[in-house]
């Protein structure tokens, strides 16, 4: 098991590295520069500004010193958020997107488990009807139109909630874009919970602890849900990735001031370092996740702890 | 007896893969319903803009903001600038539509031709391909659609199909590799390759025909996924741009209004999620009925 965490982080880096590569490749090769839409820029004023932030050297020589200030952990300066750094941005916004993906995790979590559970031992063909129909509408309702439905009707027609917008220290701001958030994740986490409770239902060594007069609550706590959560625990990594990709649009929704529209931003104005400072954390947070749910499976499964 | 016996044995032979499939197919009446409605979105798409008045960009300045209603010119409303939400729905889903099939052919083409290659070569080039695959996997899919996206910001519509592309390759050539390893194993490839033929040649004649079949039926499953991830980027401002509707800037737009306008946000969402739906339910269907174990 340790080995198989430290091999797991060992190969964080290299992994990283591809993806630093990589982006860096992409963006530089991407049309337009950050200083294109510059009002009344002088050619001799933009080849300062150019040679400020050394965008006139050679795309090698920028992508080793980009590395090397990162190896400092120095994201380096925003081209267009004039004054701020990469990372005064990120320590600005990460707060609240992270406060929003656990939330919808945490909630995603809480009410799928137990509601996937129900629905295993509560197996009749209306309530899986009812289960199919609702993965099937899950599929076909992306992030950015559950947001703003949920805005019409809670925040426009019902005035329940605000529509949109952000003050700090008043949670129900937060309400709606954590629901839209996790609403898909909760229907895709609770049909793998039934699903795999189910199959685990009928296997021998449930039968057999029921024939050694094991009550069914013990039957299912102490033996079933353990290999049944891990398909679940599977899911985790995926799950973080769609929280991670939907947080940008939730953001965008609901006008929350997290890092997510940095990234959006930062991309559109051709903002090098800000884009490759997203990158750098959202991959480094997902690629960390990731590895967390693997430990997880390794956990709950002895037998995936080799592979 | 003897006759009995034969036309027995003539009905099983007749009953091949394809046409298993197809019944397994009619009777399942969602995939059929989803076909249907999918034909008359595309074809309602591909005509209804040629047959209206107003053209997807046209302005009406007697109509703006238009609530929908069958009584007015516009049947479903106009937006802030008096344009045809119909039209523009339309226009809009023809272009998904069309994005979305070039994005999976591509990305098709380079998912065979990555685990076929992989799968053939084996060793240290297969694993060198399939290690970049998984470092892709490992990221959030729509995050490497927006740093590519960034790349068509200014650029065209063909430049955002092959962005598209570029992450909906990964599981074909995932398929198609375990497929290949498979393929390897069997007689006919044993003797191509010891009657020398080259392996580019196994390539074509041999590895690729045989993947793809399986492909085709994971392909309709592709074309909702860069449908959303086309939607996704256009949301966010990073795709298709204004005046050209798609039904992600269109949903945008709407979100911003929906105070005052909500049919805005209403229409083009609707259209959306009955377009995926349809797309998902048919794929699935198919993907059923040819191999009803992965169900």
């Amino acid at each position: 098991m340790l080995k198989l965490a430290l091999r797991r982080v060992a190969s964080l880096i290299p992994t990283l590295l591809i993806i630093v590569t990589v982006s860096f490749v992409i963006i530089r090769l991407a049309p337009g520069g950050p200083f294109d839409e510059e009002q009344g820029v002088s050619p001799e004023v933009r080849a300062n500004l150019e040679r400020l932030y050394g965008l006139d050297q050679p795309l090698p020589v920028q992508y080793l010193r980009y590395l090397r200030a990162l190896a400092h952990g120095d994201f380096g300066p925003s081209l267009r958020q004039r004054d701020f750094t990469v990372s005064e941005l990120i320590e600005r916004g990460l707060p609240l997107s992270a406060a929003l993906g656990l939330c919808a995790i945490a909630l995603a979590l809480i009410t799928a488990i137990p509601a996937g559970i129900a629905a295993a031992l509560w197996h009749r063909p209306s309530t899986d009807l009812a289960i199919a129909a609702i993965a099937a509408l899950g599929v076909a309702l992306p992030s950015f139109v559950i947001g703003p439905l949920l805005a019409l009707v809670f925040g426009v027609h019902l005035g329940w909630l605000p529509v949109a917008g952000w003050q700090a220290g008043a949670p129900r701001y937060l309400v709606l874009p954590v629901l839209t958030l996790a609403l898909p994740l909760a229907a895709a986490l609770s049909r793998l919970t039934r699903a795999s409770l189910l199959e685990v239902l009928r296997t021998p060594f449930v039968r057999s602890a029921r024939a050694r007069g094991l009550g069914e609550a013990r039957v299912l706590l102490r033996h079933a849900l353990r290999p049944a959560l891990l398909p679940v625990a599977s899911y985790l990594g995926p799950a973080i990735a769609f929280v991670v990709t939907g947080s940008l649009v939730v953001e965008a929704v609901f006008g929350l001031p997290g890092t997510g529209r940095y990234l959006v931003q930062g991309a559109i104005d051709r903002d090098y370092p800000l884009v490759m400072g997203m990158v750098v954390v959202y991959g480094a947070l997902t690629l960390l996740l990731n590895l967390l749910a693997d430990l997880a499976c390794g956990w709950l499964d002895p037998g995936a702890r080799d592979a | 007896m003897r006759d009995f016996a034969a036309t027995s044995v003539a009905t099983i032979a007749r009953r091949g893969l394809w046409s298993d499939a197809r019944r397994r197919l009619r009777g399942n009446r969602a995939a059929g319903a989803a076909l249907v409605l999918l034909v008359a979105i595309a074809l309602a798409a591909l005509i209804a803009p040629a047959l209206s008045p107003w053209g997807y960009d046209s302005l009406d300045w007697q109509h703006l903001a238009q609530p929908p209603s069958l009584t007015a010119a516009h049947w479903l409303g106009t937006d802030r600038l008096g344009r045809d939400l119909l039209v523009r729905t339309l226009h809009g889903v023809r272009l998904s539509l069309a994005l979305a099939v070039l994005a999976s052919a591509v990305s098709l083409l380079i998912g065979v031709s990555w685990g076929a290659v992989a799968g053939l070569a084996g060793g240290r080039i297969d694993g060198a391909m399939m290690r970049f695959v998984d470092v892709l996997y490992s990221l959030p899919y729509l995050f490497v659609v927006i740093i590519l996206g960034t790349l068509f910001t200014r650029g065209s519509l063909i430049v955002l199909a092959l962005a598209l592309a570029a992450v909906g390759w990964l599981t074909t050539a995932r398929i198609v590799r375990t497929l290949t390893l498979a393929l390897k194993q069997r007689e006919f490839l044993e003797a191509a390759r010891a009657l020398g033929v080259p392996p580019h040649s196994i390539l074509l004649r041999h590895i690729v025909p045989n993947v793809l079949g399986h492909v085709a039926v994971y392909a309709t499953l592709i074309v909702p996924q860069m449908i959303l991830f086309e939607s996704f980027l256009s949301f966010l401002g990073l795709g298709v741009q204004e005046p050209q509707a798609s039904l992600g800037n269109l949903i945008f737009v709407g979100a911003q209004e929906m105070e005052s306008a909500p049919w805005m946000l209403l229409v083009p969402a609707a259209v959306l999620v009955l377009l995926l739906l349809c797309l998902n339910l048919f794929g699935d269907g198919l993907r059923d009925a040819f191999d009803p174990r992965e169900r």
